[in-house]
């Protein structure tokens, strides 16, 4: 488990010396979702409606931008390679990194989207279950992600052809995490919804890793 | 066990598959014409005109044997590729690879007489429905296997890294097919349903069997036609290959 | 202690070698050697086991290579820097070593990087040093992770003669001790003895 922190704790500070890689996405976020008001009209009742997900899709482009630095760097720079030979296992360090992916490209997202949401004039239980739903939501997208950021590594056009791989696999996330808002503005139980989408987490947690690292190493071959 | 082992990879190599594909090749053609005839006979001719729907609902024998292939295709190809990922055995994932354009084919087909479909009985060429946008997901996720595999040079590798991508998305339909599924009844107003299809006649049923049974050997006689096609580019430097095309 | 036999390996439609065999004991080293482009990165990527072979079998210890127990006892640096430009020698070494699970103090990796000519440098991002002095970096993972079986492709380029002649040293130290060594070169090496395999 020691190697697995140590992949953390790595990935966090490689950010924080290239600190403009990171928000990058985050203002990515931020000006997409202000650009919907701005598209359709100030008009609030349609603005609450399609809030959750305008927010969602921004939120599944947002990752998706921090998806190819994701082994790239590593890949490049020949630290994968010894990734691969180190006696921790490889399953390990990758999950280390996928956790560091969220907490960089991730968790920013889960913080900002209450301020957005106030943009869209959704009251406040609303940005709770927001929150919450992209708490869950997020990272299931970076383990998702990983798989096809190790699949395209080092593959000409990899940054399209990872969107392309990706964002199928992400319409389950989608639809219950913005679900989950819709639901709850209509007055329904959000409950079904929040547990599915912890589910999916669960099941992607156990296998994502996992085929991440079969996925790089036939990049590393 | 060692003997029969042997004996296996021996029937699985390039060089002893490509001659018995190309044998089997014109039975398939030969079943896929003769069961669409029949099966075309039997939608045009024989089947009675609905009464809800007119003539226009004959395009369901080409839809629906189509969105079986499509969805049925997805999990054979992926079967091929865990099989050539697990086993190491070239010809699988040439199978995988060969049957992906079937598959994709077949998923824009559905597509396509889907709109055709829809738009004399709903007045549109696209609704939201569950199954359409399954389809329409299915489609992407061919797209996806084949742009995968065409953007990676070494074949070894593309064969193994689609193998990876089709397990995953063979995980993910059916995960995807719900969840599109509970989207869509929660958003049933603004939806058509098409669950409510009338009750088929016994004759439609058969049309569409011997639809379906003309789609699976079309897709057999193409897919092991491809196969040959990529076994003589992969191995156009040895010896046999030489032999084979003169 | 490392056995190899029936190695072969093909690169796209090209054979590059077949039937590639040889043994190595505490203490003995290999120098891989061949022209341009006669396969001997690729043999050592085979060693490794970072690609698999067309046939052949390694064994390290009586055991069928790569396992975890073969990747604990290695240590392979190949072409690239396999440094981070943004940290310093020192949290390079240190990071390298947690992810490998070896306990690593900062006075072991500050002796390392000493030993290495790099005092002085060990608080500076990786990004301002010489190539030679990446080169350097990346050597010190030698001192500070305990390893028996050295696998070194083109490990003499980009230094300077006392580097050359440090990492020569080094390697001498580590046969003396009982460890192994497979290096590849064009040039002829500054190591005494070793057996030599031509691709």
């Amino acid at each position: 488990m020691n190697a697995f922190f140590a992949t953390v704790r790595r990935d966090l500070l490689l950010a924080m010396r290239r600190k403009s890689e990171v928000l990058t996405a985050v203002f990515f976020f931020v000006i997409v979702t202000s650009l919907f008001p701005l598209g359709i009209g100030p008009e609030p009742v349609l603005l609450k409606k399609i809030a959750p997900g305008i927010l969602w899709v921004a939120a599944l482009l947002a990752t998706l931008l921090g998806l190819p630095r994701l082994f790239a760097a590593d890949h490049v720079d020949g630290t994968l390679e010894q990734m691969a030979l180190s006696p921790s296992p490889l399953g390990l360090l990758v999950a280390g990194k996928i956790l560091a992916h969220w907490l960089l490209c991730g968790l920013p997202l889960v913080l900002l989207a209450p301020v957005l949401g106030l943009q869209f004039d959704l009251d406040a239980s609303a940005l709770g279950i927001l929150t919450l739903a992209l708490l869950l939501g997020t990272p299931l997208l970076s383990l998702i992600g990983a798989i096809g950021a190790a699949l395209t590594l080092g593959v000409r056009g990899g940054g399209v052809l990872l969107a392309l791989l990706v964002l199928p696999l992400y319409i389950p996330a989608l639809i219950f995490g913005a679900g989950a808002v819709e639901a709850h503005i209509a007055g329904l139980d959000v409950g079904g919804h929040l547990s599915l989408l912890a589910a999916m987490l669960v099941l992607a947690a156990f296998f994502a890793p996992w085929a991440t690292t079969a996925a790089l190493r036939i990049a590393l071959e | 066990m060692r003997q029969s082992l042997i004996q296996w990879f021996k029937f699985a190599s390039p060089q002893s598959f490509y001659p018995l594909a190309g044998r089997m090749i014109p039975w398939f053609w030969a079943a896929a014409a003769v069961f669409g005839i029949a099966g075309l006979w039997i939608s045009f001719f024989v089947a009675p005109t609905d009464a809800q729907q007119g003539e226009g609902y004959r395009i369901i024998f080409v839809h629906v044997p189509a969105s079986w292939m499509s969805m049925f295709i997805y999990v054979v190809m992926a079967f091929w590729a865990g099989r050539g990922l697990a086993l190491n055995t070239r010809v699988s994932a040439m199978m995988a690879q060969s049957l992906a354009p079937t598959g994709a084919l077949m998923a824009a087909l559905s597509l396509w007489t889907g709109a055709l479909w829809g738009k004399p009985m709903w007045g549109a060429w696209w609704v939201w429905d569950a199954r359409l946008t399954s389809e329409l997901i299915l489609f992407f996720l061919y797209l996806g296997f084949m742009a995968l595999q065409a953007a990676i040079d070494d074949p070894r590798r593309a064969d193994k890294a689609g193998a990876i991508l089709a397990l995953v998305g063979v995980v993910n339909i059916p995960i995807i097919y719900f969840s599109v599924k509970w989207w869509n009844t929660l958003h049933q107003g603004s939806t058509i349903n098409l669950n409510k299809a009338p009750s088929m006649a016994q004759t439609m049923l058969w049309g569409m069997l011997l639809m379906a049974l003309a789609f699976w050997m079309y897709s057999i006689a193409v897919a092991l036609m491809r196969v040959r096609a990529i076994i003589l580019e992969r191995e156009r430097h040895t010896e046999w290959v030489k032999h084979a095309v003169e | 202690m490392l056995n190899v036999s029936g190695l072969a390996c093909s690169r796209g439609e090209r054979r590059l070698f077949v039937d590639v065999g040889f043994s190595l004991a505490a203490g003995e080293w290999l120098h891989v050697q061949g022209d341009n482009g006669s396969g001997k990165t690729s043999m050592m990527r085979l060693l490794v086991g970072l690609s698999p072979a067309d046939a052949g079998a390694i064994f390290w210890r009586g055991e069928r290579a790569p396992s975890v127990e073969f990747r604990r006892d290695l240590i392979y640096l190949g072409h690239h820097a396999a440094v981070k430009e943004d940290l310093t020698p020192l949290e390079n070494l240190r990071l390298a070593a947690a992810l490998d699970g070896v306990a690593l103090d900062e006075r072991g990796a500050l002796a390392a990087l000493i030993r290495l000519g790099l005092r002085g440098r060990e608080e500076l991002p990786v990004r301002v040093l010489s190539a030679g002095q990446k080169r350097r970096v990346l050597l010190a993972r030698l001192l500070t992770r305990p390893a028996d079986l050295w696998v070194l492709d083109e490990a003499f380029n980009a230094l300077d003669v006392a580097a050359v002649k440090l990492l020569g040293d080094l390697i001498a130290e580590h046969l003396a001790a009982g460890g192994m060594a497979i290096l590849t070169s064009h040039q002829p090496l500054p190591v005494p003895g070793g057996k030599a395999l031509v691709l």
